[in-house]
């Protein structure tokens, strides 16, 4: 552990290992990439420093998951620079339909991926209490030998995130983690995250629930290409920003303290025109 | 009826064909197991077709066929991988244009210097009589090297079949584990030629990894099973062979495709979705 870390505890989560507040962890620099002759972002300016806790949002195809590629570092950008700080442990949750749910793998198997450097084939004892103990912490060690496609979309967007906790990240990266479960489910995987953020963790997260993303999420980020707005929800959530980011007319109104956006009725137009 | 049974294991060229047929059935089996899960079922069919080339090129050179065709099998097996990870063209179209062209090349060479190695007929159809002690060795060699990479490789090997992009940001070096894994590919595809023969050499790819899935829903044992299944298969397929007097691949791929039949008939068509990739399509040739 670096002198600049210290370790904590949070009764309903994971110890993380912690960085010091407003270490620079990532930063990108007018940064664009282009698959073939097709940008999918550019001119991208944006740092992530230890303990932000962010939420993406933006239409499909704004470029939400090739942000997160970036930051991770599994793309590489076709202009621009963006840089790493080394030596900071990442986690991250994939989004579910980019995943094969046929493969052969228990909950068990799939979370224990995370530790890939022993040589050995079966797991410690210590590993599968580690295991054990970050399913139990999520509220699905019971299914600790189902098959992963046994799975409700809440209980596998919680199994990745157990496997991605398991490698105790500094920074947690998750690409809608809010699609395809319930509002419930939903709340409780926001609240989740607040508290890893509460322990110190850094977290990115890309998601098309604009309301879930600004009653959980202190620090907003609109794309659409290229990086629209970042500040806080109240900030981000107004009508222009997301009628610039959305290309759809939307108005905002406050409720406690915090925008809800709501598509805007055009008054006379048919459903569909 | 015992009598009829062990009549052949009084010849020592039928006991090294069984040995080798049912080690070879186990390798094949083994190493189906990630070729499947990886939706590249295609790729066994395509490498031996293109390992046919590697055939013909170390023939006109004049080297050592199982080093020239080893070496062109692994640069086929890492330029298909290559291309499919690209996410540009598909796997299958990958193994299409990389290893028909392949074959082709070899046909080629063939027709303007002529044939100065083994006997092709034996590499395309299997041999019980074509097996040398070369063949065993080569054989147990790789099967060696094979149960040491996937034991020692395992859940790098896991997680970059599983899940790639993951595996990467998790540390492990994907790249690195492709590449061995069409290493270990090859040269099963080439040990394993002499008795199953090119044409048959994807079928023993893929036929117990899909009966092995079909049968578990944990990795572990779907290895185990895959690579018992293989092994059983050699191991009748070449008493069949030598009862039948038929050729050795053939039997060998007969009796792994009734197996198949037997299992979806008890456990039900449902199963066989079990097999799907990504890309949707059952991993059955």
């Amino acid at each position: 552990m670096s002198p600049s870390e210290a370790r904590v505890t949070h009764p309903e989560v994971a110890p993380v290992h912690v960085l010091a507040p407003a270490t620079e962890l990532v930063r990108a620099e007018r940064a664009g990439v282009s698959y073939g002759d097709t940008p999918v972002l550019a001119g991208v300016d944006l740092t992530l420093r230890a303990g932000d806790f962010v939420g993406v949002v933006g239409p499909s195809g704004a470029g939400k998951t090739t942000l997160l590629r970036l930051l991770l570092g599994t793309q590489r950008p076709t202009t621009g620079t963006v840089r790493r700080a080394p030596g900071v442990r990442v986690g991250y949750v994939p989004q579910l339909e980019t995943v094969s749910w046929n493969f052969p793998v228990t909950v068990g198997e799939c979370v224990l991926m995370a530790r890939s450097g022993r040589l050995l084939p079966w797991p410690s004892r210590a590993e599968r209490a580690d295991v054990a103990a970050v399913l139990e912490r999520l509220g699905i060690g019971h299914l600790v030998d189902r098959h992963i496609r046994e799975l409700s979309g809440g209980q596998q967007q919680r199994m990745f995130l157990a496997r991605a906790l398991l490698r105790d990240p500094q920074m947690l990266l998750l690409d809608e983690p809010t699609s395809g479960i319930d509002v419930a489910t939903r709340h409780d995987m926001l609240h989740l995250l607040g508290h890893l953020h509460d322990d110190g963790m850094t977290i990115v997260l890309t998601t098309h629930d604009l309301n879930g993303v600004a009653a959980h999420v202190p620090d907003l980020v609109a794309l659409h290409g290229t990086v629209v707005r970042r500040g806080a929800p109240l900030d981000v959530m107004t009508s222009e920003v997301l009628e610039q980011t959305f290309g759809a007319p939307m108005d905002v109104l406050q409720h406690l303290g915090m925008p809800v956006v709501l598509d805007r009725h055009a008054p006379g137009r048919p459903h569909g025109a | 009826m015992l009598e009829t049974f062990l009549e052949p294991f009084a010849y020592d060229f039928f006991v090294k064909a069984v040995v080798v047929a049912t080690l070879a059935g186990a390798l094949c089996g083994l190493v189906g197991v990630y070729v499947i899960l990886r939706g590249m079922s295609y790729i066994g069919h395509g490498l031996s077709h293109a390992i046919f080339g590697g055939f013909a090129a170390s023939s006109v050179i004049g080297v050592s066929y199982v080093l020239g065709a080893g070496i062109w099998g692994f640069a086929s097996a890492l330029a298909i991988n290559r291309v499919s990870r690209s996410h540009r063209i598909g796997a299958d179209a990958a193994i299409g244009v990389i290893t028909t062209a392949s074959f082709a090349l070899g046909v080629a060479l063939l027709t303007v210097f002529g044939n100065r190695g083994p006997s092709f007929d034996a590499a395309l159809f299997g041999s019980i009589l074509g097996i040398s002690s070369t063949d065993v060795w080569t054989l147990v060699a790789v099967s060696v090297l094979t149960v040491g990479v996937v034991a020692s490789r395992y859940r790098a090997l896991l997680f970059a079949t599983f899940d790639p992009e993951v595996a990467d940001v998790s540390g492990v070096r994907v790249a690195r584990t492709d590449a061995l894994l069409m290493l270990v590919l090859s040269l099963a595809i080439l040990s394993t030629l002499s008795v199953i023969g090119v044409t048959l050499v994807a079928a023993t790819l893929v036929i117990p990894a899909v009966v092995a899935r079909m049968l578990t829903h944990r990795f572990a044992t779907m290895l185990w099973l895959s690579t018992a299944i293989g092994a059983v298969c050699g191991l009748v397929g070449m008493n069949l062979s030598y009862h039948l007097d038929v050729p050795s691949g053939t039997t060998i791929v007969l009796t792994g495709a009734s197996l198949f039949v037997v299992v979806l008939t008890l456990t039900g068509v449902g199963r066989l979705g079990r097999t799907q990739t990504r890309s949707g399509t059952p991993a059955v040739l």
